[in-house]
């Protein structure tokens, strides 16, 4: 394993790329020169990319076709504060607070290359800290939703009735992944903490990364569609 | 495998990007302060483009991966252009049928066509 990424590694300076691919994926041998953990998270991740491409398709497809006005979601997710009402205010603070989240999960990937077991465990417990934080206020945004606004997946008094259908399948998608992995980070920072990984490596703290990057990767997509749009 | 091995980059280009992804983000938010149309949409698509690519370029470290896996993963989605296309065109049309079957308004004289309907 070791000998044919040092091999790959080596022979990257004079190929060209179209060569390296042909390298990589002729004969009876490894294509990818990562962990194959990696590889199948990346593969895992190539198929959730097409889920959430289908809801956002189905999405886009539906806001197309309905020849009832949209519901704005600048006003839909406002949030009144101190008596003016600022718009997509908690949106904005969920999207930084992803942003936070995917620079502390970088950061514990670096240190676990570092064998700094304290700080990566610390870090990724931060970053699961902010994913939780993430789904805290998803929840009261969703209660607002229903409780206050009356919104349902079969219709809202705001517009086009697939709307609700649109916002509770999309973002709840997204919140059971953002759910997900949180307990992932924390089931992996705390055997960080223990040093399970000692003899075998911290790929899997940037496999884990791949995956929390990926949730925030996946909002970025949502933030434009679905409430800037 | 040795730690040698794994992906090592100096912090500094970490906190550069975090940075740039705050930043495009507050672009993407006040994005939402502009009136509909082609300029505010294409704004919308440009910090989105540029925020994912950060973060699968340099937080996911595509950026130094062999081409092989870089292609194998990148490559397939493309082919979502082709479903988002067809949607669009299907959307469109099942609005045109909409409106033109299913909603009086549309018809551009109520009257008129109330006097037809009764043909």
């Amino acid at each position: 394993m070791a000998q044919s990424q040092a091999t790959a590694t080596h022979a990257a300076d004079t190929e060209t790329a179209w060569q390296s691919i042909a390298t990589d994926w002729s004969a009876d041998k490894q294509t990818f020169h990562v962990p194959w953990g990696k590889a199948m998270m990346w593969i895992f991740l190539l198929s959730d990319t097409f889920i959430f491409s289908c809801f956002l398709t189905g999405y886009m497809n539906v806001r197309v076709s309905t020849a009832v006005p949209w519901p704005n979601p600048s006003e839909v997710f406002g949030l009144e504060v101190f008596g003016v009402s600022v718009p997509l205010l908690l949106i904005g603070i969920m999207t930084f607070d992803l942003i936070t989240s995917s620079g502390t999960m970088a950061l514990a990937v670096n240190f676990g290359y570092r064998r700094d077991r304290g700080r990566t465990a610390a870090l990724m417990f931060m970053t699961a800290a902010f994913g939780a934080l993430f789904v805290a206020m998803q929840a009261f945004e969703w209660t607002k939703l229903i409780t206050a606004e009356g919104v349902r997946p079969w219709a809202n008094p705001m517009g086009a009735s697939q709307f609700g259908a649109s916002f509770f399948m999309i973002t709840g998608f997204h919140g059971l992944h953002v759910s997900a992995g949180v307990i992932y980070l924390c089931i992996v920072a705390f055997k960080v903490l223990r040093g399970d990984y000692e003899k075998r490596g911290y790929e899997i703290v940037e496999i884990a990364g791949l995956y929390w990057h990926f949730v925030d990767l996946v909002w970025v997509f949502i933030f434009a569609f679905f409430y800037l749009w | 495998m040795s730690s040698a091995t794994g992906q090592q980059h100096p912090l500094k280009l970490y906190f550069w990007v975090w940075g740039l992804l705050f930043l495009f983000s507050g672009f993407s938010y006040a994005t939402d302060f502009l009136p509909h149309g082609y300029f505010r949409w294409g704004l919308i698509l440009l910090f989105m483009v540029a925020k994912a690519g950060f973060i699968i370029a340099i937080f996911m470290h595509m950026a130094w991966e062999r081409k092989a896996l870089i292609w194998a993963i990148l490559g397939p989605p493309v082919v979502l252009l082709v479903l988002i296309a067809l949607m669009v065109i299907e959307g469109d049309y099942t609005e045109f049928t909409r409106l033109n079957s299913f909603s009086a308004p549309i018809v551009p004289s109520g009257h008129a066509a109330a006097e037809e309907a009764h043909h």
